[in-house]
């Protein structure tokens, strides 16, 4: 059964439809590539799911715990259990990443500054910290740094999935979460989302290029041309854009990274 | 008493700081101003006759100097329907519970007595015109270090204060100095003798309570050779219909080698007009830092500066201003260099809300031969809706050779791609938005104790709060 179902998704950016009516329908425990070519609406998928105001929806709904997010703000989207790890994370200077996933998570708790027992405690807090920080690879000289600020692409991702876990989702979306990875840090972004598959979890990834789903296996992926969903298949349909790149719907793009040092 | 706030800050300042206690004075002087009440506010206080004849002289330099107006609007100011002497305590205490309980319990609600306690050094208290309570660690006293109130000064230490009092801000500098000097009560009186190293904060507090009236502290500090200090001042005042002025002056003298830091964090209600000059001097390889923060008010004029008096002094100014609904915050800062190889900074963060304006206001002056000197002016205004308002106003006058001078400014609004960020973690628009805030100001932040920081913080938050809509 379905937990997050997009239905007949159409949206617009500045006036111009982008999303054509997209459906997709993700259990917890699978997960989702979506793949397309440059220019085929991607980055408004992720955006319109997770409720950026740059993103008109016209039409359709996106059904999860009985609701539809399409109604909500982005951070009651978070609240009930939606993720998404940002193709670009967005700098803010003057707030530490520590100051920062703290404020999260007791926003995702519910902390309002009144009910004191939905705080995370300090020591809860670092006790969770420590874990992710490991898989990752990632120290504690992070955690003062201003939130994405002088972050190399790496480190960016790598913040990314971070929160991720802290966050513990029910349905993530991850935004090209491999673009501008060094092939080590795709290994330890792709070894953490890993590590959080499972039946309380449903993952979307999007991506133009193949290289990630090497290290996180979908369950389906499907392919996304000029704002439509083209094809839908399990893990083959990657292997054979692998091949062939996206030629067969007319675009002259290979779903293979130029290998750049 | 009416006490229906003319400009709506929120409850929460209410509640926190805008409360009032019933006036019980010793002494409440006439409203309105005259060489009467100039010669009854010296009187009272037993003054020898130069300082009598200086307010007298100061009084008609202001009735003589027109009102700025090439600032913020201050032609609704009816400097007759003010008090300009309220006197609430016939002594001042040494400890907290002899003073009458009105007062003790404001401060107590301010929580002042706590954070003497816990981190400060020495601790003034003013309470309309007169400081009412006030400490000093004995260990200090000892060094031969001068914490006292402006007029006890005057008293017990008439040769320090003569040499100095009005030396740096003369009262003919601009009109409100010279009705400062006209009418000066209470302040804090600072001299730390050469090579004393305060290392932990000096506090002043002020606190104004009744309705329409003038608070004119004046406070003085001498830092002598080597010196340190760390100085801190601290101001609120309850929500009347009418409005109340604050005038102060201050004046800093900072030796060879010495340093002095001057933090102020006003946050007085929106009744009132703060109207204040703040200079020091600073002499060979001396050091100057203003950390100014102003929350509160009306309208704000204010512009701290330092004369960069002889080689190697260096001044900084580090300000942030907050203006929401009906708040006019003209700031900034002046960085006179007199001498060669002299160095400043100005540093501005202004942050404008529901139609509130900021001001930079900056003035960068090289006098000839002043040769060598750097000075460098980063302002960053901050707009959280469209009705808000920021303008920059910067003045330099080079008149010397090799002189390095930076200006950049900067105007942003919140970016939507920010709060998206913040709220796709689950964090609600408002708490999102102080986040943005209180990141822009980290800057300022950082340079605060610990306790002012989280204190600051909160007050932004207090601030983003009350004023939306």
């Amino acid at each position: 059964m379905a937990d997050f179902e997009i239905k007949d998704l159409r949206a617009s950016v500045e006036g111009r439809q982008i999303l054509k009516g997209v459906s997709l329908s993700i259990a917890k425990g699978e997960v989702h590539a979506v793949m397309g070519p440059n220019g085929s609406g991607k980055s408004t998928l992720s955006h319109t799911l997770m409720g950026h105001p740059g993103y008109t929806v016209d039409g359709g709904e996106v059904l999860f715990k009985g609701q539809n997010v399409l109604a909500l703000e982005p951070d009651e989207r978070a609240r009930l259990g939606m993720f998404l790890a940002f193709q670009y994370p967005v700098v803010v200077p003057g707030i530490s990443m520590a100051n920062f996933l703290r404020t999260a998570l007791n926003s995702k708790r519910g902390y309002d500054g009144k009910d004191k027992s939905k705080q995370v405690t300090p020591k809860e807090f670092r006790s969770m910290l420590k874990g992710e920080l490991e898989v990752l690879h990632m120290d504690d000289s992070f955690l003062p740094r201003y939130i994405n600020d002088g972050f190399s692409g790496g480190e960016k991702k790598r913040a990314e999935i971070l929160q991720m876990a802290m966050l513990k989702p029910e349905i993530a979306i991850l935004d090209e979460t491999d673009s501008g990875l060094d092939i080590d840090s795709i290994k330890f972004v792709a070894e953490a989302v890993n590590r959080m598959r499972g039946p309380e979890l449903g993952i979307l990834i999007i991506t133009h290029y193949t290289r990630v789903l090497e290290f996180i296996k979908p369950d389906f992926v499907h392919v996304l041309v000029d704002g439509q969903f083209v094809l839908s298949g399990g893990a083959e349909v990657a292997d054979r854009l692998e091949k062939t790149g996206y030629s067969e719907w007319g675009k002259e793009e290979t779903a293979q990274p130029q290998e750049v040092a | 008493m009416a006490t229906v706030p003319k400009v709506e800050v929120g409850t929460d300042y209410k509640e926190k700081y805008g409360f009032f206690v019933p006036e019980e004075y010793v002494f409440k002087a006439k409203r309105g101003l005259n060489p009467d009440i100039v010669k009854e506010i010296s009187w009272m206080k037993q003054e020898p006759e130069w300082m009598t004849k200086m307010r007298l002289r100061s009084l008609e330099i202001f009735r003589k100097k027109p009102m700025p107006t090439w600032g913020a609007d201050l032609s609704v100011i009816d400097f007759e329907n003010i008090f300009y002497y309220l006197k609430a305590s016939d002594k001042q205490s040494k400890t907290w519970e002899e003073l009458p309980p009105d007062i003790k319990a404001t401060y107590d609600r301010l929580g002042v007595p706590e954070a003497e306690r816990k981190f400060l050094a020495g601790v003034s208290a003013q309470y309309e015109s007169e400081v009412v309570y006030h400490s000093l660690q004995e260990e200090l006293t000892k060094k031969g270090v001068i914490f006292t109130d402006t007029d006890s000064a005057l008293r017990d230490h008439p040769d320090l204060f003569k040499q100095y009092f009005g030396t740096v801000i003369p009262p003919a500098d601009n009109k409100f100095s010279a009705l400062n000097t006209a009418v000066w009560s209470g302040g804090s009186f600072i001299y730390v003798p050469k090579g004393v190293r305060v290392e932990i904060p000096l506090q002043a507090y002020f606190r104004i309570n009744a309705e329409n009236m003038g608070q004119f502290e004046r406070t003085l500090i001498i830092c002598d050779e080597g010196s340190f200090v760390h100085y801190i001042e601290g101001c609120t005042a309850p929500i009347y219909t009418t409005d109340s002025l604050h005038s102060a002056v201050v004046e800093i003298i900072v030796k060879k080698d010495a340093r002095c830091r001057y933090t102020t964090i006003q946050n007085w209600s929106t009744n009132v007009f703060n109207l204040v000059t703040k200079r020091a001097m600073a002499y060979a390889d001396a050091t100057m830092e203003w950390v100014d923060g102003n929350l509160g008010s009306q309208i704000t004029m204010k512009y701290p500066s330092v004369y960069l008096m002889e080689p190697g002094a260096k001044g900084d100014v580090l300000s942030v201003a907050f203006a929401g609904k009906g708040q006019h915050q003209d700031a900034g800062g002046k960085m006179i260099h007199v001498a060669p190889n002299t160095t400043s900074t100005i540093t501005s963060k202004s942050i404008s809300k529901g139609g509130g304006r900021t001001s930079y206001r900056g003035h960068i002056k090289i006098y000839p031969g002043a040769n060598n000197c750097k000075s460098f002016v980063k302002c960053d205004a901050l707009l959280l809706d469209d009705e808000s308002r920021s303008d920059t106003y910067p003045y330099n006058d080079v008149d010397a050779e090799n002189v390095t001078l930076g200006h950049e400014a900067t105007v942003s609004k919140v970016s939507d791609e920010q709060l998206f960020y913040l709220m796709s973690r689950g964090i609600p628009r408002g708490e999102a938005e102080t986040m943005i805030v209180n990141g822009f100001i980290e800057p300022f932040t950082k340079e605060l104790p610990l306790e002012y920081a989280v204190e600051l913080n909160r007050l932004i938050q207090l601030e983003m709060e009350g004023s939306v809509g």
